[in-house]
């Protein structure tokens, strides 16, 4: 037998063909470089025409905002019987967006994915934005933003405490850590290319800034290290930690005895919809990023490409917990199960739910195809498709299970209004205006970890041989 | 800590620091370099190298157990906590349900283990490696700010009881170095 040649052991096993991570030629030195350039070059002018148009959506959130707080939230559009409306569903799209980042940032690197590298920093800051906007509107929708320190448990001269048996409160404990935890792993990751930065601009200025963000690393093997083992112990601590945000948020419904709420199939779904979401947001800012920062060496058509089989995977999974909650309101027999599964489908909000089907299970579909899933310009339209579709599954969720729920006089309808819209856009502004600033400032691929990748450096456990 | 030393006592360089081209050199120079008995040696390079760290005798980080104290804190933390808010200072009787529900406590407890010990991790790891650190004599070659580039260095340190300018800058040089240059304090 031929495997007699090799000692009697089976041949090894030929790994299949990959296109490289990085475009061929790229050394140390030219990703430093090609990264840090990004940075530290003048400011195109591209730039400045995005970062107005997002600050000026900026503007619309705080006219919102203020207006919200001289009035109250009477200036939405909630009311009995809906008391959650775009409030509690941007708070859940913005999270769910969120959970992309980390995923890249600690699950993918646990399993050795090296393609997340050229990813994962910007990924991370989206993260962090994202959950900033989210945390405002648990915040907005208290009535007294102003006292929000309610609830957090702290010894008060009122002698109250949290209840720590609802939800609510586990969402506060589980946002706020999500938050704190993938901040600093954001951090800790910065530092060695802060450091970077710090000995490559010429300003002095910036050296100083750039210096103080980097704390004096100088890139010592026993820094080093140390280094590795708190990113790969944070990447293990994050990873449950991501699972546990959104299984908490979807508690805040599954907990609460309403048709269409009350089902085990929520966490599951909801993370999956959250990893869905986020990887649509991730190629919505990748896509735009690459071409216009000319980061097509790194970002590549690899990456595209992966995103999308993740984005149709989690797109399925999604998929299969719609057919799943139908199944459960059948399969309960509980006459308010069954009238609000047959209420989101031929209902008043039918269109939302048809339009929730298409954008979720139907258009992505065509990323079968290897073709769609290697175009940027496709990629990017299913993206926001995607993004349509999962706000649109929140207003479902939140809207159709509460307007009819169990005493038909106490129906009602839903619509946002103005100021409802107002926040949601401000808080895209939100969002832009500080991923705009981030991509100025801070190197948007993480530089020291694409060392690790180019062909020829000693990474270690990261290096792929190259093909 | 060398510039707190008394100035009579304190060598005249920090040390000497060997610049390479290539992470092999590096890696090769770090082992001789140990063997040789030199023990205050550091390695900077411009991304991790186990190989490198491992040379040199780093073998096991502290990290991992100050990690775990730091869970352990946050979860013990967490869930006495909400036993003490919700049990023994302000108990809510709600239909007769016992106050010490501890399956709701679960989730806070969980979220309290996991901040406790990421933020463990982080400043743990900046303790141990001494940052931040505004001032370190390495920084006084100007080459060396092509070590978060795409340059390796091996810095031996004048403390070093092996230490001698002449001998040692002989075997630097000997290892494939590209540069041999004094470190100022």
């Amino acid at each position: 037998m031929a495997t007699l040649e090799n000692g009697g052991l089976p041949a090894p096993l030929e790994k299949p063909y990959r296109p490289p991570i990085v475009a061929p030629g790229h050394t140390t030195a030219s990703v430093t470089d090609k990264i840090s350039e990004v940075v530290l070059q003048r400011t195109p002018k591209w730039w400045f025409f995005g970062f107005a148009a997002s600050f000026s959506l900026l503007m619309v959130f705080l006219v919102s905002v203020t207006w919200l707080f001289v009035k109250g939230v009477g200036i939405w559009g909630v009311n009995w019987p809906i008391g959650w409306g775009f409030a509690i569903i941007c708070f859940v799209w913005w999270i769910g967006i969120g959970h992309a980042g980390t995923l890249i940032s600690a699950i993918l690197l646990l399993l050795r994915q090296e393609w997340r590298t050229s990813i994962n920093r910007f990924a991370e800051a989206m993260t962090l934005f994202a959950v900033a906007c989210a945390g405002l509107y648990p915040v907005l929708h208290l009535g007294r933003p102003w006292l929000f320190y309610w609830l957090l448990p702290y010894p008060n001269t009122m002698n109250l405490w949290p209840q720590f048996r609802s939800p609510l409160i586990w969402d506060v404990f589980a946002v706020s850590t999500y938050a704190t935890v993938s901040a600093l792993f954001w951090y800790v990751g910065l530092v060695p290319d802060l450091a970077t930065l710090r000995d490559r601009s010429s300003n002095r200025l910036a050296k100083v800034i750039y210096g103080f963000g980097a704390m004096g690393w100088r890139g010592s093997a026993a820094h080093w290290h140390n280094y590795e083992t708190a990113y790969l112990l944070l990447a293990g601590l994050a990873t449950p930690l991501v699972l546990s945000v959104h299984t908490v948020v979807s508690f805040d419904f599954a907990i609460g005895i309403v048709p269409g709420w009350h089902a085990t199939i929520f966490p599951p779904y909801f993370v999956a919809g959250a990893i869905y979401a986020g990887f649509a947001m991730v190629l919505t800012l990748a896509i735009p990023l690459r071409h216009l920062f000319k980061l097509e060496d790194f970002i590549t058509t690899r990456h595209l490409q992966n995103m999308g089989k993740v984005m149709l995977a989690t797109g399925m999974i999604v998929v299969y917990g719609y057919m799943t909650e139908l199944f459960f309101a059948w399969y309960s027999g509980n006459v308010y199960e069954m009238f609000m599964a047959w209420n989101r489908i031929f209902g008043p909000y039918r269109f939302h739910w048809y339009t929730l089907i298409l954008c979720n299970a139907v258009v992505p579909q065509l990323l079968w195809l290897r073709r769609i899933r290697t175009s940027p310009l496709w990629l990017f339209a299913i993206s926001m498709v995607v993004s349509v579709g999962m706000w649109l599954e929140r207003f479902i969720i939140v809207i159709t299970s509460l307007h009819r729920d169990f005493l038909p006089g106490s129906w009602g309808m839903y619509h946002g209004t103005i100021w409802d819209w107002g926040t949601f856009i401000g808080t895209i502004g939100l969002f832009l205006t500080l991923f705009f600033l981030f991509i100025r400032f801070l190197p948007t691929i993480s530089i020291f970890e694409m060392r690790t990748i180019v062909p020829g450096s000693h990474g270690g456990e990261y290096t792929e041989v190259p093909r | 800590m060398s510039a707190l030393q008394h100035p009579a006592r304190r060598p005249p360089i920090y040390g000497l620091m060997a610049e390479f081209r290539s992470s092999d050199d590096l890696i090769a120079a770090s082992h001789r370099i140990y063997e040789a008995g030199y023990r205050r040696v550091d390695a900077f390079t411009p991304y991790p190298i186990e190989e490198v760290s491992e040379a040199l005798g780093h073998h096991r980080s502290k990290l991992p157990g100050i990690v775990l104290g730091g869970g352990l804190l946050g979860g013990l933390g967490g869930y006495f906590l909400q036993y003490w808010s919700q049990v023994l200072v302000y108990p809510m009787n709600i239909g007769g349900r016992p106050v010490h529900s501890w399956p709701a406590f679960i989730v806070p407890t969980f979220e309290c283990t996991i901040l406790g010990a990421a933020l463990a991790a982080v400043f743990g790891m900046f303790f141990l490696n001494g940052l931040p650190q505004p001032y370190h004599p390495v920084f006084n070659v100007p080459r060396f700010a092509m070590a978060s580039r795409d340059r390796y260095f091996l810095v031996v340190e004048a403390r070093d009881p092996k230490f001698d300018p002449d001998e040692t800058r002989r075997l630097l040089t000997g290892l494939n170095a590209s540069e041999v240059s004094e470190v100022e304090h």
